[in-house]
């Protein structure tokens, strides 16, 4: 299981440079061989990402009439933001947003700490078991969630937290792959620093929290981004553990309306969709420096 | 010297009690320990329990009385083997790997090596096909059913333009599981193109350079030249991929509910639905073919593409682990 890690120079940021910045010698000796119909490919692709969000976006602010119109219009002819006021006013969207906010946060925070903590133990302090603990984690890296919610969820039902924020948050605290990000981030620092404060006298821990900590910060990024966005769009063990509509996270939410009595109410179900999407579009487009980072330093989202 | 400390070590049967080495030991559980401790108990453990519930006949009313919970042995992988519905799940998630890999493939390896040789706008257009990749499956698929729609939906109308009657994508048993999967390449391809993209960068430009001395052109640069070159990075993305697609079951609990005919029910829709039904233990075996497929998927992917690759940069386990 191991086997499928990928072994990313840590310091290979170059897929991550931005054009402005990026100028480098290389690039000017190819400047003169981008062919023009490469540009038209990539923008034909382009709006063929793009045009769903669009839609998406443009519908939801078309009352319901015009959202099931045969031929569908592109922009809306009546700009209306009922169906919003429907999802926060008549719908309960405030709680569910509420659920996943609290939900992601606290699964991001218990991440940066569990993680960077074992991250740093596992690249720089020498203790017995290390190698065979460092193993288990990652044989697990490639677990699919659905092997485990069975167990969890009679496990969380015998801890009396099923139907509980406490039950989404528990199992998503401590995860394998933030380890992997952490170790292989605090091994490129150097063991210098270590060396110098103990010689100064100070106490492992204290190493950990005062001197190497503050230096994790771009990979301390990367994970909370990262970790946020998983625990926000995650959807099997939300499903799975929340049962009363007090506790649906915004995913659950959605789907169960688009499958259920309100299947039927498209700029409804489109104006759902905008409130899942468009926080984590807002995140990815200020943040993406950290992600893409966080890919060429891992290889995995 | 050397010796002299050779001989003194062989002397003593123990090392000598070294404070930092110690101070190192403690430091170092105590950091592992809250993580050691989650980490057994909710991934682990469940790992580990799933396994042996898969052999008994678990169901829901026994989370109360554990003890009435019998061994059935094999019985249940025996079931699922023969149970007609766990083999069209399990059909259609082999169908959904083999389209969505390669065509995931394609498409990320055309943008990556397209954006590769921009001089321009690199950024722009490496941000705009990432952008799927961070969205809710849930809500993309809420949008992607309104896309489909039979009528009124934007790929029918735009069919229509072209003089096309369009079909009812979703509803029709061969057309449901290749949407999913074209929706699956579109939101995606953005996440390996970005693997891609980073492995292109570890290609020595001397090489293609070499090449085109050497009379290649641009197509026989990227077969012989290109593509040798990222062969671990595309094993990569391929093991990434097909591990992903072999688990789907958002894109079809919201737009297919499984359906029409289970055409687009997988093993983890299966294993839900079991569930559901209260058969802990049957969801548990279910749920453990597919972990065995996923463990298989990427060993036999290894062997495949690893094995004719004899270049010394093939990643070991040595490098990983070290």
């Amino acid at each position: 299981m191991t086997d499928v890690l990928p072994a990313r120079p840590t310091t290979d940021l170059t897929a991550d440079e931005p054009p402005v910045t990026g100028r480098r010698p290389r690039d000017r000796g190819d400047s003169t061989r981008t062919p023009a119909w490469l540009y038209v490919v990539l923008t034909v692709g382009l709006v063929v990402v793009v045009v769903p969000f669009v839609w998406m976006l443009l519908s939801s602010f078309k009352p319901e009439a015009e959202v099931r119109a045969t031929p569908p219009s592109f922009w809306p002819e009546t700009v209306t933001l009922s169906n919003y006021d429907t999802l926060f006013t008549r719908l309960d969207f405030p709680t569910y947003l509420f659920n996943s906010v609290v939900v992601a946060l606290a699964v991001t925070a218990g991440n940066m700490i569990f993680c960077s903590m074992l991250g740093y133990a596992l690249a720089k302090l020498d203790f017995p078991g290390k190698k065979a603990l460092f193993a288990v984690v990652l044989g697990t890296l490639m677990v699919p969630g659905v092997v485990t919610f069975v167990p969890l969820f009679v496990m969380v039902t015998k801890m009396q937290l099923s139907n509980s924020l406490l039950g989404l948050i528990l199992p998503f605290l401590a995860g394998p792959f933030g380890v992997f990000l952490m170790r292989q981030y605090i091994l490129s620092l150097p063991d210098e620093l270590i060396q110098a404060a103990r010689i100064d006298g100070a106490g492992e821990l204290r190493i950990f929290f005062s001197v190497m900590l503050p230096l994790c910060g771009p990979a301390l990024a990367t994970l909370g981004i990262l970790t946020f966005l998983a625990s926000w769009n995650n959807f099997l063990w939300p499903l799975v553990v929340a049962q009363t509509e007090d506790k649906y996270t915004l995913p659950v939410a959605l789907a169960l309306y688009s499958v259920g009595q309100n299947a039927t109410q498209f700029g409804l179900l489109l104006a759902g969709a905008v409130v899942v999407v468009l926080p984590v579009l807002a995140i990815f487009l200020v943040l993406q420096r950290h992600i893409m980072q966080g890919i060429a330093m891992t290889g995995i989202k | 010297m050397a010796t002299a400390t050779a001989v003194a070590k062989g002397g003593t049967p123990s090392r000598p009690v070294d404070p930092t080495r110690r101070a190192q030991a403690v430091a170092g559980w105590v950091l592992a320990l809250p993580f050691v401790v989650l980490f057994l108990a909710f991934t682990a453990g469940p790992v580990l329990a799933s396994l042996g519930m898969s052999f008994t006949d678990f169901r829901r009313a026994d989370i109360r009385s554990p003890l009435a919970v019998q061994f059935v042995g094999l019985s249940n992988y025996a079931d699922l083997i023969q149970d007609p519905l766990f083999r069209k799940v399990t059909l259609n998630t082999l169908l959904y790997l083999l389209l969505g890999v390669p065509l995931t493939m394609a498409a990320a390896l055309a943008a990556a090596v397209g954006i590769n040789r921009l001089n321009r706008f690199k950024g722009l257009f490496r941000v705009a096909f990432y952008l799927p990749v961070v969205t809710s499956i849930v809500a993309v698929s809420v949008v992607w059913k309104f896309l489909y729609r039979h009528h009124g939906g934007l790929f029918n109308t735009a069919l229509g333009w072209v003089g096309i009657d369009g079909p009812n994508w979703l509803d029709n048993t061969h057309l449901a599981l290749p949407s999913l999967v074209l929706m699956a390449v579109w939101r995606n391809f953005g996440a390996l193109m970005v693997i891609f993209l980073a492995g292109l960068a570890t290609i020595p430009r001397e090489i293609s350079e070499a090449a085109e001395v050497d009379g290649a052109g641009g197509w026989s640069r990227f077969r012989y030249v290109t593509l040798p070159m990222l062969r671990p990075t595309l094993l990569f993305g391929a093991v990434i991929t097909g591990i992903g697609y072999l688990q789907f079951f958002e894109e079809a609990f919201v737009m297919t509910q499984g359906g029409p005919l289970d055409a687009t029910r997988s093993v983890t829709y299966f294993t839900y639905d079991q569930f559901g039904f209260g058969n802990f233990g049957y969801a548990a075996a279910a749920s453990y073919l597919l972990f065995l497929a996923v463990v298989l998927l990427t060993y036999v992917q290894f062997r495949w593409l690893g094995e004719r690759d004899d270049r010394p940069r093939r990643r070991t386990r040595q490098e990983v682990t070290s």
